[in-house]
């Protein structure tokens, strides 16, 4: 594994990376529909899921494997109560554009 | 350690006595029960321990915010009985968020590893998005847990993209270790990209300028105890967390990050106070307040090294007055469908105890003598000068003056404008909760150097 590491580089682990996080915060930025807006979170946080295992190889510690384990636990979490979030919204308005969420301004 | 046992002891609990139909008893035992893991807590200081291979350091830093933060929530469930009186059924369900939510803010302050303060942070924000959005029926609440779900959990990505880039460069999560590689080898450029991430993470959940647009809708749309919650809670708590952050990890502050630090903390000031002064709504006016108010608690990040004293007194008197204000708020819009500053006229005539409290708040938040919010002010200011930042501390002379402006609009409003409607009767818990934090806030600004004491 550290072979593979070692003929790749570290750095273009983390171009990969930081390209797939982009590509979240974009998504997350550019598009209206709820459910891809937490398909954009989520590639945010796998991106750095990668990076962390890729860093853990890197550095020949088992740390940043076992921090992977605390950060899908939790956005397991987090995506859990957003669909809650976003089931009640759809049972109030009747679609999930969060182009609609219109009612708070000042 | 013993504390964040003692909490999460309560939280299942507060869940068991769902099961055993004991209603009626979760909101006196869960104060109490607050009160004795208060006094384990204060148990702890003046001693330094550290658990779980570091996983958990205590020290006095974070016993003393820890106290904050129980002290707090104490109020807050103490409100909580009246506030939910319609869904009493559920109430087990808030009151134990409440209570994992303050684990979640002993994690932050007691860290001694990374992948704790991540934890500890996202315990936080995910019982804050749900109970924002608790009363379901509501659109107004969904579109406000919807937002500041979107907007919490973007933050979280980029602070876990932070804590990835720093574990690269580090090759290790524990706070002491880091700090010591940052004092010796030369360190890879991923390092301070992980820092400024991590800046900017937090600032979202501190809600600073430019980072925050979330807050008044947020804090409009959520039900009135769970904006308590997030303007006096939350936002202390991710204050210190950011504190704890920066002087674990880098002590010696560039000067190019001070200027950043400066730069957003006037910005978050000005904005959020000019923003303030338009405001017809109590709740969005006190999220604006609390922006500024994040802008001057950002101050203390300019003197990082002696300056924790300075911000558990200014985050206790702040905190203090927003719940103090909050107790009169929660009875004024017990059964209005809005929160404008209409509902308050008259309330010096047919409440004056409730609007005494409110005054005093608003006052305390406004910085005049005899609160807390004046001598945390002064303590910050003239730390500030003596670090030689003297253009800061005039911008922030001069946007205390401002906000003045909007404390007073809701001050006239109670006591020059005649009431539209007949006063109801008031639950003696708000009476109880507001004037015992306003005492305790007097009290801590008659003696300042016991709480700026605390911490050395």
């Amino acid at each position: 594994m550290g072979n593979v590491l070692n003929q790749i580089g570290i750095e273009n682990y983390i171009f990969l990376c930081v390209i797939l996080f982009s590509i979240g915060v974009f998504g997350v930025l550019y598009r209206r529909n709820a459910i891809i807006v937490f398909m954009s979170i989520e590639i945010m946080l796998n991106a750095v899921n990668l990076l962390f295992v890729a860093f853990s190889t890197y550095h020949q510690d088992a740390q940043g494997q076992v921090f992977v384990f605390f950060s899908m636990a939790v956005a397991a979490a987090e995506v859990a109560v957003g669909l809650a979030i976003v089931v009640s919204i759809f049972r109030n308005l009747g679609s999930i554009d969060i182009d609609n969420l219109k009612n708070l301004k000042g | 350690m013993n504390t964040l046992l003692a909490i999460t002891g309560i939280g299942v609990l507060c869940l068991l006595f769902e099961i055993a139909n004991l209603r009626k008893a979760i909101v006196p035992f869960t104060v109490v029960a607050l009160l004795g893991t208060l006094g384990i807590t204060l148990s702890d200081y003046g001693t330094v321990h550290s658990h779980y291979n570091n996983m958990i350091v205590t020290n006095n830093f974070s016993v003393s915010f820890s106290a904050l933060f129980i002290v707090l929530t104490i109020f807050l469930v103490a409100l909580s009985g009246d506030f939910y009186r319609k869904t009493e059924a559920k109430i087990s369900d808030f009151v134990s968020i409440k209570i994992f939510l303050l684990a979640g803010a002993v994690a932050m302050v007691s860290f001694g590893n990374l992948s704790m303060f991540f934890l500890g942070i996202e315990v936080l924000s995910i019982s804050l998005y749900i109970l924002a959005a608790s009363q379901r029926l509501n659109i107004r609440s969904n579109e406000a847990g919807m937002k500041y779900f979107l907007m919490g959990s973007f933050a979280s990505g980029i602070i876990l993209f932070g804590i990835c880039l720093i574990y690269g460069a580090m090759g290790t999560f524990d706070i002491q270790e880091i700090s010591e590689l940052t004092g010796s080898a030369e360190l890879p450029e991923w390092f301070f990209i992980g820092i400024v991430l991590l800046t900017i993470g937090m600032l979202f959940k501190i809600a600073a300028v430019p980072f925050h647009f979330w807050a008044p809708d947020v804090y409009e749309g959520s039900p009135t105890l769970t904006t308590a919650v997030m303007s006096t809670l939350t936002k202390v708590v991710a204050m210190a967390a950011f504190y704890k952050l920066l002087t674990g990890m880098n002590a010696n502050i560039s000067y190019e990050y001070e200027m950043v630090i400066m730069v957003v903390s006037i910005a978050s000031m000005t904005v959020g106070n000019i923003m303030a002064l338009r405001q017809t709504n109590a709740k969005r006016m006190l999220a604006f307040s609390g922006i500024s108010h994040a802008g001057f608690m950002l101050m203390t990040l300019l003197n990082i090294t002696s300056s924790a004293g300075t911000l558990l007194y200014y985050a206790s008197a702040y905190a203090l007055a927003g719940i103090a204000a909050f107790a009169v708020i929660l009875y004024v819009c017990r059964d209005k469908e809005n929160e404008d500053i209409y509902n308050f006229n008259g309330l010096g005539k047919t409440r004056p105890v409730l609007a005494a409290v409110l005054t005093a708040a608003l006052l305390s938040m406004a910085g005049i003598p005899i609160f807390a919010g004046f001598f945390a002010k002064f303590a910050l200011f003239s730390q500030t000068i003596k670090a030689g930042y003297l253009v800061m501390v005039i911008a922030a002379v001069i946007n205390s003056i401002i906000s003045v402006g909007y404390y007073f609009k809701l001050i006239l409003a109670m006591y020059t404008k005649d009431s539209t409607e007949e006063a109801t009767k008031v639950p003696v818990v708000f009476y109880a909760v507001g004037v015992l934090s306003i005492l305790i806030n007097i009290a801590i600004g008659l003696y300042p150097s016991f709480v700026i004491n605390l911490i050395k």
